[in-house]
């Protein structure tokens, strides 16, 4: 009884202390710029290790007298091992996958905006929001850790492959105490993400503002919301799998492990386990984990493509429905990742089916980002420029897909730099675009102020030539067979000639991870120099535009809206301004 | 000014990638399998498809955003979309998707699903870090048994042959490879250790060594030469130099190559 009463008109006291304000604070948007934080921060570690990764690859023994200092049995005089190659790259991955893919775009921005945007005044459950925020930073402390301890971090790669990850130091450094943190910060991890899927869910069923109905949704809600069911799905079982290879490196348990193993000629003391079973598990969430980084930014890209196409979503349904086809096919594909893992080649052409059919939805949202396109009234800024730039990234990484889904073009392909081009420019990069569209567009609500249009315009313009200068070749590496996860391109004859290739790729990273400074830049100047932003700067119609820039504490001040329209009513003929705000009642208003 | 730029930059972009993969500068080595070319051809009607829908994509977002800039005066259509547009959309690119993916599965069927023929030559091929060990038969035409507890590397024997049964005794080890032309060669995938992947990219050969498993593979060289086995599963810190060689050789240079080995 109390929670029906509680979610209708509780007048939230603003806590006043610092500590409930600021760091253990209940407020859904200090949580969500508590979790845009920790991803702006993992995504710096990330970038330099990807910048230490890539000098390795041209210049490998360059001297890095830094590394050295900070790591002197992985970088022994500041030359980068093999191993502490791999270290590094199995930290990049780890930290962006988890720790930035997984949470701006959700963590982050949902939980910013989500519950304004559904006309709620926070979250359905605060003190579990907080609790997945501060899981979350506790998983991200246990990974950091594996930096510092004996044998560094693990050499595994980000899927921590058995027998790999599972036979301890035996196996390579990094595989001892370094995996064991590595398995740890991701359970841990798990149980946040559970958490935040919880309550995402439960907020959008249940803390919708009157009139709100699910067809009038923002569809960044509905990205979100999608977005939480798969996350609750997929997370639960990556979690029952890093417990069961917790179990056989420390408890004597052969799950993943089988018999007969023989490491530096050492018998190991397991039997019965299979490898495969750690990819199934594994793939059963690492696939539908790459729509969780994606479908926010499907869902910004629509919002915004429709704001400053100053025109209504194309296809709104389609778009729901499209949505909800990709997350549950997402659940039916994840063999598609293990065509050359040994498994039943059966399956192979079952899991070549079904990831064919989600070309069909990802075909419909460009088709009707494109249709929102058409006939409007563009107006570039800086927010639109990156979500263009998610359409264009969005085709590109879409098609090089369809390489892969085919078992007989995947196993040229497979495990070579096509892959990493494929998943970096889908997966990476346009999930950033997406979230740098989502910065640009709602940093105005956040803070009240302005980000510079021109730094904004400067970085768009270097990150988006650049990423494709970074992407582009990597498929052509993968064409010549050049294996991704390879410390050192030295040893083989047919990679020599690859060099210069690298060698552009290495100049345009650094270029394009340089240029991040205008971003960096951009996000200090606004906070502290912006030009003031009023209620509805960019002149938008869901919720969030009709509150205070930066919010109330609740929100909607104790007065939750009423919901006349659909979210994207712009340009409605005979209206003087070309958009309608989702509170204004119809003109021809029966009780309906 | 800035929407032509960004237009053309799209364009650019687009027009870069497509001279890049038209050009082939960099690309397969030439296929040196009977499986191989249909593997190309298929990569080729693939590249084909995904082209033209990646041109049309492309061209068509930068040329919106050019036709329909903001100008003063000028107000976006009231438009919510068209059910038959989406169908037409749907239908269009679930045909030209299937069809192209349903024709390529033969390719993998031939490959990993059909049996070997009865006269192929088996050959087992045993990854560890970081090296191959290439296992053939011998004169008798059978693999003797192997036997964890009988591994040592040092001492020469790193499959652990049991070397008093008789199968065993005349089996050839050895850490290259070589197999002849025009001869149907099963291979038979193991792993000593973690898993590894047997990867040779003039054959477009690609498979997972997965330890407790034995899987098998197929196929027909048709080209000679002499090719770098490398590894494509990371396998700890030496993944990158795990290196042999696949010679494909003439019936007569096989024989005495196998000869030569067997001396040696």
């Amino acid at each position: 009884m109390a929670e029906v009463e509680a979610t209708t008109h509780t007048v939230h006291e603003a806590p006043t202390g610092f500590w409930r304000k600021y760091i253990f604070s209940l407020d859904h948007k200090v949580i969500g710029i508590q979790y845009w934080l920790l991803a702006l921060f993992s995504v710096t570690v990330g970038m330099v290790l990807s910048i230490f990764i890539r000098i390795n690859l041209v210049w490998p023994g360059t001297e890095i007298p830094i590394l050295g200092q900070l790591f002197p049995v992985g970088a022994p005089d500041g030359v980068m091992t093999p191993e502490f190659y791999l270290s590094f790259l199995t930290m990049h991955g780890t930290i962006m996958v988890f720790f930035v893919l997984t949470t701006a775009p959700q963590g982050g921005f949902g939980n910013y905006i989500l519950p304004i945007q559904i006309g709620a005044d926070d979250m359905a459950f605060p003190v579990l929001n907080m609790l997945s925020f501060w899981v979350t930073f506790l998983a991200l402390v246990v990974l950091m850790a594996a930096f510092f301890v004996t044998g560094g971090p693990p050499i595994s790669g980000w899927t921590g492959y058995p027998p790999l990850s599972a036979l301890g130091e035996i196996a390579g450094p990094g595989l001892g105490i370094g995996q064991d943190l590595w398995i740890i910060s991701i359970a841990i991890f798990c149980i946040a993400a559970l958490l935040g899927a919880l309550n995402f869910i439960t907020t959008t069923l249940d803390l919708r503002a009157k009139g709100m109905t699910l067809m009038k949704m923002p569809l960044t809600v509905w990205s979100w919301f999608v977005t939480a069911i798969l996350g609750l799905l997929a997370f639960g079982v990556l979690l029952a799998a890093g417990a069961l290879l917790l179990l056989d490196r420390n408890a004597g348990t052969s799950f993943f492990i089988p018999g007969g193993l023989v490491v530096s000629d050492q018998i190991i003391d397991h039997k019965g386990g299979s490898p495969l079973l750690w990819q199934h598990l594994f793939w059963f969430f690492g696939h539908p984990e790459v729509y969780i980084a994606i479908l926010p930014g499907m869902g910004v890209t629509s919002h915004i493509l429709s704001t400053f196409a100053r025109k209504p979503v194309f296809g709104y349904r389609a778009m729901v429905y499209a949505m909800f086809a990709i997350g549950i096919l997402g659940f039916m594909v994840w063999g598609h990742h293990m065509f050359a893992s040994g498994m039943s080649p059966y399956t192979a052409i079952f899991f070549s089916l079904m990831t064919t059919a989600i070309a069909v939805p990802s075909a419909i949202k460009t088709f009707n980002w494109l249709g929102t396109l058409w006939g409007g009234n563009i107006r570039f800024t800086s927010a639109m420029l990156f979500s263009i730039g998610f359409v264009s990234l969005f085709v590109t990484g879409g098609v090089s897909g369809i390489f892969l889904n085919q078992p007989a073009t995947d196993i040229a392909l497979h495990d070579t730099y096509f892959v990493v081009a494929h998943f970096h420019i889908i997966m990476g990069v346009a999930s950033i675009f997406g979230m740098f569209a989502g910065t640009y567009f709602w940093f105005p609500k956040m803070f009240g102020r302005y980000m510079s249009e021109s730094l904004g315009k400067a970085h768009f313009w270097t990150t988006f030539v650049g990423v494709y200068a970074v992407f582009t070749p990597m498929h052509f590496l993968g064409l010549a067979g050049n294996p991704r996860r390879y410390a050192e391109l030295t040893a083989f004859d047919f990679l020599k000639p690859l060099e210069p290739v690298h060698l552009f790729i290495s100049i345009a990273a650094f270029l394009t991870i340089s240029s991040q400074f205008l971003f960096f830049g951009n996000l200090i100047w606004g906070f502290l120099k912006g030009k003031k932003a009023g209620e509805n700067p960019w002149e938008a119609t869901t919720l969030e535009w009709e509150i205070p820039s930066p919010p109330p504490h609740d929100n909607f001040a104790g007065k939750l809206p009423v919901i006349h329209r659909g979210p994207y009513e712009f340009s409605v003929p005979g209206e003087d301004k070309d958009y309608t705000m989702q509170t204004e009642p119809e003109v021809s208003q029966d009780k309906s | 000014m800035q929407v032509k730029l960004l237009a053309f930059t799209i364009w650019a972009i687009t027009t870069v990638t497509v001279v890049l993969f038209a050009g082939k500068y960099w690309w397969f080595p030439e296929s040196a399998s009977s499986h191989g070319e249909s593997v190309d051809r298929q990569f080729m009607y693939t590249l084909w498809v995904t082209g033209v829908v990646f041109i049309i994509a492309q061209v068509a977002l930068g040329y919106l955003l050019i036709r329909y800039r903001e100008r003063p005066g000028r107000k976006a259509i009231y438009n919510h979309g068209n059910n038959k547009m989406e169908l037409t959309w749907t239908l269009a690119t679930t045909v030209l998707f299937y069809v192209m993916v349903i024709a390529g599965q033969g390719i993998w069927y031939s490959l990993y699903i059909e049996a070997a023929p009865q006269n192929a030559l088996q050959i087992e091929i045993t990854g560890q870090q970081f090296a191959w060990n290439i296992r053939y038969a011998g004169p008798d035409g059978e693999f003797g048994p192997i036997s964890p507890e009988l591994i040592n590397d040092s001492a020469g024997n790193p499959l652990g042959l049991d070397l008093q049964n008789s199968a065993a005794q005349d089996d050839l080890v050895v850490p290259t490879m070589a197999i002849p032309i025009n001869r149907p060669i099963e291979l038979l995938l193991r792993s000593k250790d973690v898993t590894h992947a047997f990867s040779v990219r003039e054959l477009r050969i690609k498979q997972d060594t997965v330890p407790g498993l034995v899987i098998p593979i197929q196929f027909t060289a048709t080209r000679t030469g002499r090719f770098e086995i490398s590894c494509a599963e990371l396998c700890g810190l030496g993944h990158h130099r795990m290196r042999s060689f696949i010679e494909v050789l003439s019936e007569e240079d096989y024989s005495n190559w196998l000869v030569e080995q067997s001396e040696y």
